[in-house]
């Protein structure tokens, strides 16, 4: 069977089925394994031939359409009409490959830091990837739930068993978060089915419900999101969980899980309930800027490595769902951006405080200060991400919050004026912290600088942060197709 | 005669361990309990198509009978397996032990094929007489197991009661006890009071099977105070035909009239709210387990009062489910008590270096009992609220999804303990012997299975209705 949304997948294997499914193959060939090392190596092979496989998506992927493509359709329980359905557009291709770059990197970033059950580490880790992936192809809103729920479980255990001293409070904190969204957006998924007789996500948008309806179900989806997103004040289980989870964890968490509210933004509240969705914009961008301010005041009052870079997350991701409430071309696709952009720097910068720790033990900035001369490659790593991480032109992040500012700007001045009062607040935090961190103290300490495996995984995000930095055309051009037609099709609705 | 083949191989097994009780004692009786049971589940397997009503259509056997007693033989050969060689009854009534387990459960495969009130009484009470027995026979001379039972007895008794008054008001209605006749006049009352006190007065019996809030107070301290085998049964393999007869009763009552469904929104809602937070605040896994079951009884009368066949369907899936994740919880509680003592849940701590497979074992059925995905829970609650939101309650819908988040505390408490805590001193390793290890990893499996492939069985659960 195929359907008008689905292009099919022209290869001879199931490509996507592969990517999502190759993790969970590793994981369980893990299990069987019984020294450290063997671990080590084959959930790193797991993960680098997995997004070996994620190019090759990226390969056959068409930008010149804005169907969903490299399809797969099975029919799961007929009777209640649940498929088993996978696609991806332009919305999902970088997220994916996101998602299969970080896993190899945090592999290998957990190589000395995890010595407790390096095996059940390891195989939460290549589980999550799988949950992950599968979020991002999910066309079925019964598949995308079991993805987006069972994802809680390795990560709810890389926190309560690898975290730090609270990672009880922490990793409890985050699964009741997550688990009180996530069950509103199951009672709307229902309703959604019961409306059209199908739980299939593409056929269920643009299907013209009721005002009501759409006001309903957009509310228990924003729940469902705005938590995972996590917009303010939905936020407060962010700095827990990011400050207690291991370094694999932070960066899962920050450069995956967190875009997957986003996503979720994307991808069912607009299309589904359009309405509704500019209806109840001007809210969503109050916020979003609130978050984006919020965030920013609350950094420069931190102490902590970890919580700061915490907090500077609900203040990127404000950015992102200001873009995405703007409802325009340059908003949308600067969020998008400004997901991959968080994703890789965000990540970084938890990957840099994760090998400072693994030296000094302690995340406070003033234990880890004045590291300038002790460890000058460190420090560049570091400072580079900083850097990007506030936008300077050049990198990464500058490119998607011209993006969102410009969208922004032409929708509404009020809120990009607010905004890039944020922005300025980020260079003032993320400066505070470099200053702090390369001339902050003189004394001498014995710490080491990083080693050849460190420079190896951060090596790939840096070449990201100038490529997007300097040549966004590429990624814009994949992503654009898709965006501007969800735009098409709403706009309708957009006064 | 082969209609009830699955009955008469049952009580031949109660009949075998009788006279058993009456020769020497030396033979450990436990180790012709698996075996026989397996037996039974064969037969059962065999007699899945047979079709026919019996003593003048008082005892329909059809596929909807059928594949109950599938489920209870299948329950009933899992839990004796899951004891094993265990001793966890006094040491002189191990025959008679299994002798009422198989009384029990015959009277349960009668009731679910019981189309007629009195029979319907009677098969109830084989079974229910034969519990109150074997709760007190556990190990060591303690007041807790007799104060156990004589609660099940009275709660019980009393149950049966009001059960009998809603019946006299259905033979006064129908002035016929055969749920046939019953079914035929049943609509022109059920919307008033003598129609609605009726059904519910019936099912109050079934609700106390079920442990469903009012009729719930036996529960918990039945499951801390019999041993943790008997609690196994008691936790599971009653609610399965409690589901059956459920699902027989309201059936009479469909399309049924707002009244009675708000009525039963009402115990469902309360149901499940009190137990789940009750449940927070467990200390011993048996009572914590209770109060679980307490809430689940109102998550299957979601799918009960959607009065529908998909409803129905859910119920009947979510009760399978239920019979493995619970039988999953158990089996930890068993393996941990050396002994057949209580088990807190603070014995918990370290279970993950413990006992990996343990330790798996208990997350899947924690999650399961949650309701998180790629578990059968989460699969039978999907239907529940899928059949419920489709009949219109949306009420009870948004009520079961936020207990869910109320009751994953105390789930998510158990594995939180069982993998992030060190064990406590003394908390060795735990030695499975391979039968342990396979019956663990089967149970995982089985609500792995159960959460990702739910096709078949859904399919064959609507298609007997």
């Amino acid at each position: 069977m195929t359907a008008n949304y689905l292009m099919m997948n022209p290869l001879s294997f199931p490509i996507l089925s592969t990517t999502i499914f190759l993790p969970l193959v590793g994981g369980i060939i893990i299990l069987f394994l019984k020294k450290d090392r063997d671990i080590k190596v084959a959930a790193l092979a797991a993960g680098i031939i997995t997004f070996l496989v994620s190019l090759m998506l990226f390969g056959n992927f068409r930008p010149d359409t804005q169907l969903f493509q490299l399809g797969e359709f099975i029919p799961w329980i007929p009777s209640y009409n649940i498929n088993y359905v996978l696609g991806i557009d332009g919305i999902t291709i970088f997220l994916i490959i996101l998602t299969t770059i970080l896993t190899p990197i945090c592999v290998l970033c957990s190589w000395t830091a995890i010595k407790d059950r390096v095996k059940e580490f390891m195989f939460c880790m290549l589980v999550m990837e799988t949950a992950m992936i599968g979020v991002f192809c999910s066309l079925d809103f019964v598949l995308f739930y079991i993805f987006w729920e069972a994802m809680l479980i390795p990560m709810y255990l890389l926190i309560a068993i690898w975290g730090g001293p609270r990672k009880d409070y922490a990793s409890i904190k985050f699964f009741i978060y997550t688990l009180f969204g996530s069950v509103f957006l199951l009672v709307a998924i229902i309703a959604i089915y019961l409306k059209t007789g199908t739980f299939n996500i593409p056929e269920a948008m643009f299907r013209g419900y009721g005002l009501n309806f759409q006001i309903w179900v957009f509310l228990a989806f924003a729940i469902a999101f705005a938590i995972k997103v996590p917009m303010f004040p939905f936020h407060t289980w962010l700095p827990a969980a990011h400050t207690e989870a291991p370094t694999a964890g932070s960066v899962f968490l920050a450069s995956v899980l967190l875009k997957m509210g986003a996503y979720g933004f994307l991808r069912f509240c607009l299309p589904i309930t359009p309405e509704a969705s500019v209806l109840l914009a001007p809210g969503m961008i109050i916020l979003s800027v609130i978050a984006i301010i919020y965030g920013g005041f609350v950094c420069l009052a931190q102490t902590d490595m970890k919580k700061l870079i915490a907090y500077s997350s609900v203040a990127h991701m404000g950015f992102v769902t200001l873009g995405i409430f703007t409802f325009t071309l340059f908003g949308l696709e600067g969020a998008l951006l400004q997901m991959l952009n968080h994703g890789v720097t965000t990540g970084a910068l938890f990957l840099c405080v994760g090998i400072i720790y693994e030296r000094t033990h302690s995340r406070e900035i003033h234990d880890n200060a004045g590291l300038g001369r002790i460890t000058p490659i460190y420090v560049g790593f570091l400072g580079l991400f900083c850097i990007s991480s506030f936008a300077f032109p050049g990198t990464n992040n500058f490119v998607g919050e011209i993006y969102v500012l410009i969208g922004t700007f032409i929708g509404n001045r009020v809120a990009g004026l607010v905004a890039v009062i944020g922005a300025v607040l980020a260079a003032a935090y993320m400066l505070r912290l470099l200053k702090q961190i390369v001339w902050g103290r003189v004394d001498k300490r014995d710490i080491s600088d990083m080693n050849a495996r460190e420079v190896i995984y951060l090596a790939p995000l840096v070449v990201f942060v100038f490529w997007v930095g300097l040549f966004p055309r590429p990624y814009v051009s994949v992503i654009e197709r898709s965006l501007a037609n969800l735009l098409e099709q709403m706009g309708p609705f957009i006064r | 005669m082969i209609l009830i083949l699955p009955e008469l191989t049952i009580l031949l097994f109660s009949v075998f361990f009788l006279l058993i009780s009456l020769g020497d004692r030396k033979h450990n009786p436990a180790n012709y309990a698996g075996p026989l049971s397996t037996f039974v589940l064969i037969i059962s397997l065999l007699t899945l198509r047979s079709n026919g009503t019996l003593f003048s259509g008082a005892y329909s056997v059809d596929l909807f009978s059928q594949v109950f007693k599938l489920m209870l033989s299948l329950g009933f050969c899992l839990i004796l397996y899951m004891q094993g060689k265990k001793k966890e009854t006094e040491e002189n009534y191990g025959a008679e032990y299994f002798m009422f387990l198989g009384f029990s459960i015959l009277g349960l495969m009668m009731l679910v094929s019981s189309v007629e009130l009195i029979s319907i009484v009677i098969s109830l009470e084989i079974s229910s007489y034969s519990l109150y027995c074997v709760v007190p026979l556990r190990k060591g001379r303690t007041k807790v197991q007799i104060e156990a039972s004589m609660k099940y007895l009275f709660f019980g008794a009393a149950a049966t009661g009001i059960m009998l008054y809603g019946m006299g008001y259905m033979y006064a209605i129908a002035r016929s006890t055969f749920l046939a006749d019953i079914i035929k006049v049943m609509p022109s009352f059920i919307s008033e009071p003598v129609g609605i006190i009726a059904v519910v007065f019936v099912l109050a019996g079934f609700f106390f099977k079920l442990s469903l809030f009012p009729f719930h107070f036996w529960a918990p301290d039945i499951y801390e105070g019999a041993s943790n085998t008997t609690t196994t049964f008691i936790a599971t393999i009653p609610k399965i035909a409690a589901v059956a007869l459920l699902i027989r009763v309201v059936m009479l009552a469909a399309p049924g009239a707002q009244e009675l469904i708000n009525i039963l929104i009402i115990l469902a809602a309360v149901s499940m709210t009190f137990g789940n937070l009750v449940g927070l605040v467990q200390r011993d896994l048996k009572r914590l387990l209770a109060y679980s079951g307490i809430a689940h009884a109102g998550y299957i009368m979601l799918g009960i009062l959607s009065m529908s066949r998909d409803g129905n369907a859910a119920a009947i899936y979510y009760i399978a489910v239920y019979l493995f994740m619970n039988l999953a919880c158990f089996y930890a509680v068993i393996l941990l008590s050396g002994n057949g003592e209580n088990v807190s849940v603070d014995d918990l701590a370290g279970l993950a270096k413990r006992s990996p497979l343990l330790a798996l074992l208990l997350a899947a059925a924690a999650f399961s009992l949650a309701g998180i995905p790629p578990t059968g829970g989460f699969t039978g609650k999907l239907f529940l609220l899928m059949s419920a939101f489709k009949a219109g309650h949306l009420n009870i819908v948004v009520i079961a999804a936020v207990n869910t988040v109320i009751s994953i505390f105390y789930y998510l408490n158990l594995v939180r303990i069982s993998y992030s805590r060190d064990a406590l001193p003394g908390g060795g390793e735990i030695r499975l012997s391979f039968q342990e290890k396979m019956l663990c990893l089967l149970l995982t499996g089985l609500i792995l299975y159960t959460g990702l492939f739910p096709f078949g069985l859904l399919e064959a659960f609507k298609s007997m209705i």
